[in-house]
């Protein structure tokens, strides 16, 4: 097993390495340059000339690279050419924000999704599960931005129940943090609890029609403990992977909704640096979710190899 | 006993840190400010944060002329070249220490020196600022530049505290020292930046809001849905779109004025290759295409009339609008002969645009009036850091681009016409204009300047490098318990008076 884990982490290296030759390499192919994006309206060739300078974008870029990897290796990912703040402050700074979101969006998805799963799967083919694939495919289909701002004239303006927008660090205030995260996360975990109430419902399907439920059944068994202990658990395996990779996926589709609700996340740092040229950040930002994504897609098999005592074998 | 004393010493120390009644004022922005440093900061919306936090030696009226704020008075010398300011005496920084004509000096000399500085073209007439007196300063000109106390109404003119200046040095952003209403408190990235009163401001008489907090808000109708929902009591930039909205809503206020800048469109006149075409060489093509555009109609359909039309860098309310040559009326018959004059049926053009709604709703009308004169405008949407460069490159043929306005007139005009001028992104080049232009910014007298302008007026009016639109309002929306604001053509807000009712 430990031998598994450091094998898929060594992969990482290179992954991680071309991943950010790819991003270093396509944002110098970016049209506009960024002390020009930064000066706006405020043009004084002299000032461009030295910050051009001090930032060394005038140096060959595979130079820069060369630069930037050897520092990010030690920890340094850079100055924000925006804001002068280290990219990695920023990180550090931001990442927490988008985590709690995607958390609470995931807490959302599953709480709606996998009930409304198994009982559309155990209830084939009724009302119960045409509703609930109604319910799903229309949760999929609303775009997150209307919908947020829609929750936002409804539940805030017109109701006054919810904060419209704003971030509330979570240990400096846990009720006002969960207040204002709650329609954010709802309006993010919607479309995830579509895709895993389809998930769910396909991999009960599946596991509902094996022998050893029928076996189960035979046993006279009640219903419930044949569909939850003996039908769920196994359905449980490729849920699992899917929420992990839903999970790494929330980190980096956080942008819109944190653009509406204007959380100061990993999501609205990543469009705020695009528009601004702020290549050092969005550098920063790229390896990052790539290395969340890593992270994800390892947990998801550990955990996939834990629950799936079979799997152990084949490792 | 002891204890007993010490929980009353608490408590009285909660009270007396705490105000009962603090008053909170949260302020929905359009987007963040980047650094908070008055040297290095270039954002608009950064000024806004400042002018609750920063003063400067002198301040901008409703009516834009320059009134006393750090400097109680100043006189120029005969010859130009000399300007000497009183200043005003028991001012305290943030931090405590005082506020004197070396603090001027420090502030100056490190806004012309610091690498970082973004004010060195502001200052570029200053040849030397030095303190004549405790509280005197004297700033002794290269050439005469009646510019200069324009630049000191805004962040060139923000005297920030020397000691903290010289501690932090290029971090001083991280947290800014300044002598205004407003101390800083803190500030989360895209979050929000607060402020809170400062005890010791020498105008605090006339500060009744205790806590302040900017909150950066992109989208406008978030920020207006917050301002219903009783989260901000107040937003600025609110869309022209949203103006009807909040005027029927009895418990917000609207507030307006005409800003200061313009939006145009800019014609290459000679910046490289792609200037080569008929519609950079002839004016004639150029008189034809304004003269096809119905300002007045724009106006009315993107902003809802919170625009006004414009053929001039100061909006026709402005005492530098030059009222021998009006806002032109809409004339398809004398563009057609203009065109065919010019020996044209159709002239294609194409025009890079920001791709932002308004801007590309504002286009597609003008496209299509122009179209019926004879202009085939295509229009190429660009996002606006990639416009800002080609423009820059002349990489375009016609370019929307707008400014957002300076107090002095010279602001809106002499660096993006004059030959050399630091955003002369048309490269039109002409002797005459520039001329008339530096004569203009060396006088102290306003009916000379104001004659220098108009000379200028008449012959960019015939040129047309830049072709100007119109110039939009600055819009704000308040809840109807805020009470002294008044809406200032620059755009900013100014807090002293501004009063929350519970």
């Amino acid at each position: 097993m430990y031998t598994y884990i450091a094998k898929r982490l060594l992969v990482a290296i290179p992954t991680l390495l071309i991943i950010s030759i790819f991003v270093f390499s396509l944002q110098k192919l970016l049209p506009g340059d960024p002390i020009l994006a930064m000066a706006g309206e405020e043009r004084d060739p002299q000032v461009l000339e030295f910050l051009r300078e001090k930032y060394r974008l005038n140096d060959p870029v595979p130079y820069q690279y060369v630069r930037w990897l050897g520092a990010a290796l030690q920890g340094d990912l850079g100055i924000s050419l925006r804001t002068n703040q280290p990219v990695l402050h920023l990180i550090g700074e931001k990442l927490p924000v988008t985590i709690q979101l995607a958390i609470m969006s995931m807490i959302f998805a599953f709480v709606i999704g996998v009930p409304m799963g198994i009982l559309a799967a155990v209830k084939k083919n009724t009302m119960i599960d045409y509703l609930a694939n109604i319910i799903a495919l229309t949760g999929l289909s609303i775009p997150n931005f209307w919908l947020g701002i829609m929750l936002i004239l409804l539940v805030s303006v017109n109701l006054g129940w919810l904060p419209a927008s704003g971030y509330e660090p979570f240990f400096s205030n846990p009720l006002r943090s969960l207040e204002t995260m709650l329609m954010p996360s709802f309006v993010l975990g919607n479309a995830l609890a579509a895709t895993l109430m389809r998930h769910t419902r396909s991999a009960m399907l599946s596991v509902l029609c094996t022998d050893y439920i029928r076996t189960a059944r035979a046993k006279g068994l009640a219903e419930s403990s044949v569909v939850l202990e003996h039908g769920f658990r196994n359905a449980m395996l490729p849920i699992v992977t899917l929420t992990a990779l839903l999970f790494g996926e929330l980190l980096a589709g956080a942008v819109l909704t944190e653009q509406i609700f204007t959380i100061p996340g990993f999501g609205k740092l990543i469009v705020d640096a695009v528009f601004n040229r702020d290549y050092a950040v969005v550098q920063g930002v790229v390896i990052c979710t790539a290395i969340g994504f890593i992270l994800m897609n390892l947990l998801a098999d550990i955990l996939y190899v834990l629950l799936n005592p079979r799997m152990r074998a084949a490792l | 006993m002891k204890i007993a004393k010490l929980l009353t010493t608490a408590v009285a120390g909660a009270l007396f840190a705490l105000p009962a009644f603090a008053v909170d004022l949260k302020i929905g922005l359009q987007d963040d400010a980047d650094v908070l440093d008055p040297a290095q900061s270039r954002t608009f919306v950064g000024r806004i944060v400042y002018t609750a936090m920063c003063d400067k030696l002198v301040d901008v009226s409703p009516d834009l002329k320059i009134v006393p704020q750090l400097a109680t008075e100043w006189s120029w010398s005969a010859d130009g070249k000399e300007l000497t300011m009183k200043l005003r005496q028991g001012v305290k920084f943030h931090d405590e220490t005082p506020f004197n004509a070396e603090a001027v000096v420090a502030t100056i000399e490190r806004n012309i020196t610091l690498p970082e500085s973004r004010r060195k073209s502001e200052l570029t007439s200053v040849a030397k600022v030095e303190a004549t007196s405790e509280y005197e300063v004297k700033f002794t000109l290269k050439a005469p530049d009646v510019t200069l106390l324009a630049q000191l109404s805004d962040r060139a003119g923000m005297i920030v505290s020397p000691k903290a200046a010289k501690e932090l040095g290029a971090k001083f952003g991280d947290h800014p020292v300044c002598a205004g209403p407003f101390k800083f408190v803190e500030r989360v990235q895209q979050d929000r930046i607060v402020l809170e009163k400062f005890q010791d401001y020498w105008n605090k008489d006339k500060i009744f809001i205790d806590k302040l907090t900017y909150l950066p808000i992109p989208d406008t109708t978030v920020r207006l849905a917050n301002l219903r929902s009783g989260d901000l009591d107040m937003i600025e930039r609110l869309a022209a779109t949203d103006a009807e909205a909040v005027k029927s809503d009895s418990s917000l206020v609207y507030a307006d004025a005409v800003g200061t800048g313009y939006m145009a469109l800019y014609t290459n006149i000679g910046n490289g290759a792609r200037a080569d075409n008929p519609f950079g060489k002839d004016k004639r093509l150029r008189q034809a295409f304004s003269l096809a555009i119905d300002r007045d109609a724009v106006n009315q359909i993107v902003y809802e009339g919170t625009a006004v039309a414009g053929n001039q860098p100061f909006p026709p309310s402005s005492p530098w609008f030059d009222k021998d040559i009006p806002v032109p009326a809409r004339d398809l018959d004398k563009a057609k002969a203009l065109i065919k004059e010019a020996g044209f049926d159709r002239v294609p053009i194409e025009l890079q645009i920001p791709n932002n709604p308004v801007a590309m709703q504002m286009m597609q009308i003008i496209q299509s009036m122009v179209g019926e004169a004879g202009f085939d405008v295509s229009l190429k949407s660009t996002e606006f850091a990639t416009l800002l460069s080609e423009q820059t490159a002349g990489n375009y043929q016609l370019s929307r681009s707008d400014w957002s306005g300076r107090v002095d007139p010279d602001g809106n005009i002499h660096q993006f016409i004059t030959c050399k001028g630091g955003i002369n992104d048309t490269k039109y080049c002409n002797a005459e204009v520039d001329k008339l232009l530096n004569e203009a910014r060396a006088s102290t007298d306003d009916a000379v300047r104001k004659q220098k302008y108009d000379a200028a007026a008449v012959i960019l009016n015939d040129d047309l490098p830049i072709i100007y639109l119109g110039h939009q309002s600055w819009i704000w929306a308040l809840h109807k318990n805020i009470t002294g604001f008044v809406p200032s053509p620059d755009g900013m807000i100014r807090l002293v008076g501004v009063k929350k009712a519970g």
